[in-house]
């Protein structure tokens, strides 16, 4: 598979090329070029801060639907705790499973039992492994694709353990041929998603070689039929929940850490506050710090870019519905055991290296500095990069020039109007050869349409 | 081409909320450029507690950095009050910074005891009223 896979893309029909998404993207990897968004499949993490913020609807999340289950003989439903933070008066999520079951699906395995076993598996790691503290959460996606990226140094202290999603997975497929006496393959594992980028997680994981879960649907395509089949189960749904407040807490930020029964924790939420803590980390400005939790989205999972509620209020939802259930149901069993730690490790993708080798990077680096001093400094994104400096880094890489600058041309324009209107003073002083400077000026005005047409030709193209 | 890119920061004093940006900048670039994770670490991390010190002791001051395919040179100029007792700066606990500084989290004593661990070599020179220049070198 793809180790850059993404499930965050554009739809270039729709996209009109303002700069919007580039100026909000964590990474600078989108850029504007030739009237269309590109996105620079190193750089993103498929956090969807550009699904969120592009007006025109233009960036799309990949994700399957409710078709996928006719593909199997048994199928089984995987709601992320985030779910149930969706619907109002909700108080107890056994009407969610029950519905998911009336639904379509043959089976209902709870990401937030699968959660608890991984909190256990957390208690036990951080209190075996004191000196590689603080250890980092490795449940958000993106943010393990951040750190791959851009924290070489904190790689060594990323959580090698599953995410629940994952776990969850390997139990359910387990359970499911258990049960039904079925292969593997006539087994469908369905998660239903807050996020894209747990799809990237099921297409390309990292930690693990590949995935247990099959297809990945969202929330908010499931949530509108789901409301439904809500009202058919009734008041009266049969108890089939296996997670208590550990599990369902961590739909929100700082749920995962509260199931480690430690005060050492940080917990940061919404991606540029977690670049900040990373920063920080990398520095080692925290001490005496056990665990990170990290999630990309405001609020946590609750905030992923395929729900329907306001995080916040979804907050206040999950507080309510945990109120009355036991602390956790589901504890990690020696068969569970297995399904827990990483198999394989996460490398280092130096992606934004200006160069290949060591002196091509000290080159472009060099070169970046000087067109720093020389561009505007205003990061109007008018080129279509999401500053000056990363123009600069765009034009060392070959991949933009600095006519690209608005402000660049304008000068460019402005002095050769300068010369002409000089031309022009001169043809008048007939002491002057005239036909010499007639030339010139023909050569300057076919400059000047040079220009402008190379300026309309990037708008239009 | 030039042998070093050089870079020059201005220190703001009494701003803690800016203190960090120098180092900072300079990590991102020296991750452009492909150096070593350990080295960047190193001088992300003396480079930062060398900020804090000018900002805590010294009202600001200037930071050059020169940086070449093969190291990076780190000179912080400060027209700070000096250090009296060397000897004991660099000893690790010892620390000079006023309550308000400590109650922000700052002024452990680790500050020149990391900048000498985190570089791999280091030099201070320093006159009583006049000021301190610590240079440290880190080669990738």
């Amino acid at each position: 598979m793809d180790k850059f896979y993404h499930s965050v893309r554009l739809d270039a029909a729709l996209c009109k090329g303002c700069i919007n998404c580039i100026k909000r993207c964590p990474t600078q990897a989108i850029r504007v070029r030739n009237g269309k968004a590109q996105i620079n499949s190193k750089f993103c993490i498929d956090c969807g801060e550009c699904i969120r913020i592009c007006p025109h609807h233009a960036k799309i999340a990949t994700y399957d639907k409710m078709d996928v289950l006719k593909k199997y003989e048994y199928t089984v439903a995987l709601p992320a705790p985030s779910l149930y933070s969706q619907f109002n008066n909700l108080e107890d999520v056994n009407i969610v499973l029950n519905a998911l079951k009336l639904m379509g699906f043959s089976d209902v395995f709870e990401v937030s039992g699968a959660a608890e076993v991984v909190s256990d598996a957390t208690r036990l790691y951080i209190a075996a492994h004191d000196d590689i503290l603080p250890l980092i959460s490795t449940a958000c996606p993106s943010v393990v694709r951040l750190i791959r990226v851009r924290f070489p140094n904190l790689i060594p202290h990323l959580l090698p353990l599953n995410p629940p999603i994952e776990v969850a997975a390997c139990m359910a497929a387990e359970k499911a041929m258990k049960e039904t006496g079925l292969p593997r393959e006539k087994i469908g594992i369905v998660f239903i998603s807050p996020c894209p980028s747990k799809v990237t997680y099921v297409k390309s994981p990292l930690g693990t070689e590949k995935s247990q879960v099959d297809h990945v649907l969202a929330i908010k395509d499931v949530y509108p039929q789901l409301l439904a089949y809500m009202k058919a189960v009734g008041d009266n749904a049969e108890d089939i929940s296996t997670s208590g407040k550990i599990g369902i807490s961590w739909g929100r930020s700082g749920g995962e850490a509260s199931g480690l029964f430690s005060e050492n924790y940080l917990a940061a939420d919404g991606i540029e506050n977690v670049i900040r803590v990373l920063e920080d980390l990398e520095d080692q400005k925290f001490a005496n710090l056990e665990f990170v939790e990290l999630n990309a989205c405001n609020g946590g999972c609750v905030g992923g870019v395929l729900t329907v509620e306001n995080p916040y209020v979804a907050e206040v939802k999950l507080k309510r519905l945990r109120k009355y259930m036991p602390v956790a149901r589901s504890h990690m069993k020696k068969a569970d055991e297995e399904y827990v730690p990483w198999t394989t490790d996460v490398q280092f993708e130096p992606v934004f290296r200006l160069g290949e080798t060591m002196m091509e990077s000290f080159s472009r680096l060099e070169r970046v500095e000087r067109l720093c001093k020389k561009l505007p400094g205003l990061d109007c994104g008018s080129c279509g990069a999401p500053t000056c400096k990363a123009l600069a880094e765009d034009i060392v890489r070959g991949e933009a020039s600095e006519r690209d600058c608005i402000y660049y041309l304008r000068e460019s324009l402005h002095n050769l109007s300068q010369e002409i209107s000089g031309l022009t003073e001169d043809l008048t002083d007939q002491e002057k050869d005239g036909a010499g400077t007639l030339n010139l000026l023909k050569d300057y005005i076919k400059r000047i349409s040079g220009e402008m047409t190379s300026l309309d030709n990037k708008g239009n193209q | 081409m030039a042998d070093v890119i050089t870079l020059n920061y201005e220190i703001s004093p009494d701003d803690f909320t800016r203190a960090g940006e120098a180092s900072s900048d300079v990590k991102s670039k020296l991750k452009q450029l492909g150096v070593s994770p350990e080295a960047i670490r190193k001088v992300s991390i003396a480079m930062y507690e060398g900020e804090i010190n000018m900002v805590i002791h010294a009202q600001g001051g200037k930071i050059t950095v020169e940086i070449s395919p093969e190291s990076i040179v780190m000179i912080l100029a400060d027209k700070g009050p000096g250090i009296p007792d060397i000897d004991k700066a660099m000893q690790a606990g010892w620390s000079t910074a006023p309550d308000e500084v400590r109650s922000l989290g700052f002024g452990a004593g680790m500050g020149l005891p990391n900048m000498k661990k985190y570089s791999d070599e280091m030099e201070v020179k320093t006159e009583l009223g006049v000021g301190t220049t610590v240079t440290m070198v880190v080669k990738y």
